[in-house]
């Protein structure tokens, strides 16, 4: 058998390079998502057939348990809940790697070479940095702990100081083979996890659900290298960069680099003074559900742009519902999604595929763009950054240069929100203010329904 | 892309002029590494074009692709000098528990968002 093993672990990996393929494009994606259970389950069997001395008993109690667990909270999981249930996962990956270092370096009467070490001690403080770091990410999306960020002009140099500690115990467990020193590095890396996320905004979310998925890899190849295992090196890494395109894609969406996300920036700076900034009151236009419902049942086509406050308010399905009411008086419908509406990358997709709406009724931003001008009516539900054309003409504003949808070129715009608020960005949104602007105020699931009252009446 | 491309070229070079038996005999790490590298480039040219509409998909079965950490807590997981608890063992059950979370919950959620795809398009 151990002799085919290295053959077989080569087969898992091709199968994990088709899962991401697949995942690429909405036909293949089933099919991508078997060959990952073929190559996960190929890696499990081979392992349990090469390792030496492998305690079955213990391990048969511990996957069953994880399967138990996993299943369960993947059948249940509301997809509002996707990204921080995403981001838990990512915090397991880091403690797994965490908990496969310590393992390795307490195993008793083995002896690490030096290369070893350092891969060891690499491998375990990613780990703990993506452990803790998505922990935290997981309580700021799930809003058990404030999406606030942590402001000061001592959290850079404390980042920076833990770093530096967190490598000099590492050099030191490399050096002296200290055990002591490896656990206080274990211990630095997870309270540098914590001070990387806590600056970072809730607005940023989506960038930083895609970095720890990146993270998550690279522990994952860190441990292959430790146990010098081709197929943990190969899956993580494929994790890895899979993770790092999504954070640019999403980083792009913004208009922010990711230094920036990641070390603080404009989004979570002054967002307290550009919001009531200017002292005089700026005249809107307000209407009714019923208001609304009349213009939309009377448009020829009609775009929805929706946004996080849409999931918020659990609105989705009332929503396919007003559409499918106006699809039958003979109206246009469709759905405008900017890369960064949710919370994570792609999650206004999924929430909308929930609710049943069809694929080729939504559409991403560059397919939608040239047709605002075209449309009679935009419904813009709790979203308000990604349409705000500050973005395209207000050089002053710290979204200038973040693409938009062009919702304020269409004839009409109808925009369901709870008050006048401003944003993440903190900023004020002069689409609001245009004259063939109606603001609808109140919560967006009930609005949603009295539309659709209106609509079928 | 001219970059990229002289990269891939360069590490491929390297990895072709490595007599074999060097690397078998007295530096492994180079040629993981070399694995390391090319699996990189591999992600990036996979994962590059991904449709929008199944960045939340594709991340959840990443996730339960990371899950593979399951395999090194599967190798630690075992008896030392006839003892089967020991702290390594522990620790390596407790991990093999965490990934295993990863793996079948991440492989049924991203079906479970797959098939909301699939439905609608009947």
């Amino acid at each position: 058998m151990t002799q085919y093993a290295d053959w077989l672990y080569l087969v898992a990996a091709v199968l994990f390079i088709f899962t991401l393929k697949g995942l690429s494009s909405p036909t293949t994606s089933i099919a991508g998502n078997r060959y990952g259970m073929v190559g996960m389950a190929l890696s499990i069997l081979i392992t349990l057939a090469v390792a030496p001395n492998a305690n079955f008993a213990l391990i048969a109690i511990a996957i069953i348990a994880g399967a138990a667990v996993g299943l369960y909270r993947a059948r249940t999981v509301p997809m509002t809940q996707m990204p921080e249930t995403v981001a838990m996962m990512h915090s397991l990956v880091g403690l797994a790697a965490v908990l496969i270092a310590l393992a390795a370096v307490m195993h008793e009467g083995l002896h690490h070479t030096g290369v070893q070490r350092v891969e060891l001690f690499v491998g375990c403080f990613i780990g703990g940095i993506t452990f803790t770091a998505s922990v935290v990410a997981w309580g700021k999306l799930s809003a058990k702990l404030g999406a606030k960020p942590l402001k000061g002009g001592w959290v850079k140099p404390m980042q920076i100081a833990l770093a530096l500690a967190m490598v000099g115990f590492g050099a030191h467990y490399f050096i002296a083979e200290s055990l002591t020193s490896f656990f206080v590095m274990t211990g630095i890396s997870l309270v540098l996890g914590y001070f990387l996320i806590a600056p970072i905004g809730g607005g940023d979310m989506p960038v930083v659900v895609s970095m720890l998925n990146s993270y998550s890899g690279w522990a994952a190849a860190g441990i292959g290298f430790t146990l010098n295992n081709p197929v943990l090196i190969i899956a993580g890494s494929l994790v890895g960069s899979s993770g790092a395109i999504l954070s640019y894609i999403m980083c792009k969406a913004m208009n922010r680099s990711l230094t920036n996300v990641i070390f603080g920036g404009a989004m979570g700076g002054d967002d307290t003074a550009a919001g009531a900034g200017s002292g005089e009151q700026k005249r809107y236009t307000t209407g009714s559900s019923d208001d609304a419902a009349f213009l939309m049942g009377n448009a020829d086509s009609v775009v929805i742009v929706p946004g996080y406050g849409l999931a918020v308010s659990r609105a989705q399905h009332a929503l396919q519902e007003f559409a499918h009411a106006l699809e039958a008086k003979g109206v246009n419908v469709r759905y405008a999604i900017h890369p960064v509406a949710g919370r994570m990358p792609g999650h206004m997709n999924v929430l909308l595929a929930e609710a049943e709406v069809p694929y080729d009724k939504v559409l991403e931003m560059e397919e939608i763009n040239s047709d605002f001008s075209n449309t009679d009516v935009v419904l813009v539900i709790g979203a308000n950054d990604v349409v705000n054309p500050a973005a395209l003409k207000d050089k002053s504003s710290s979204i200038y240069g973040m693409p938009i949808l062009e919702a304020h070129k269409a004839r009409t715009v109808i925009v369901i929100k709870r008050s006048m608020s401003a944003g993440y960005a903190g900023l004020d949104n002069e689409l609001f203010y245009l004259d063939k602007t109606m603001m609808v105020f109140g919560d967006a699931k009930k609005v949603v329904e009295d539309m659709l009252k209106a609509v079928a009446h | 892309m001219s970059t990229t491309e002289a990269v891939v070229t360069t590490v491929a070079q390297a990895a072709a002029n490595l007599p074999v038996e060097h690397v078998a005999s007295s530096d492994p790490f180079i040629a993981t590494f070399t694995i390391f590298i090319l699996a990189i480039f591999v992600g990036y040219h996979v994962v590059w074009n991904v449709t929008p509409a199944l960045h939340t998909p594709l991340m959840a079965v990443t996730n339960a692709v990371s899950g593979i950490i399951v395999v090194g807590a599967l190798l630690q997981t075992v008896a030392i000098g006839g003892q089967t608890i020991t702290p390594t063992s522990v620790l390596g059950a407790i991990a093999v528990f965490l990934a295993s979370v990863n793996i079948f919950g991440g492989f049924a959620v991203t079906s479970r968002m797959l098939d909301m795809f699939r439905k609608k398009k009947k």
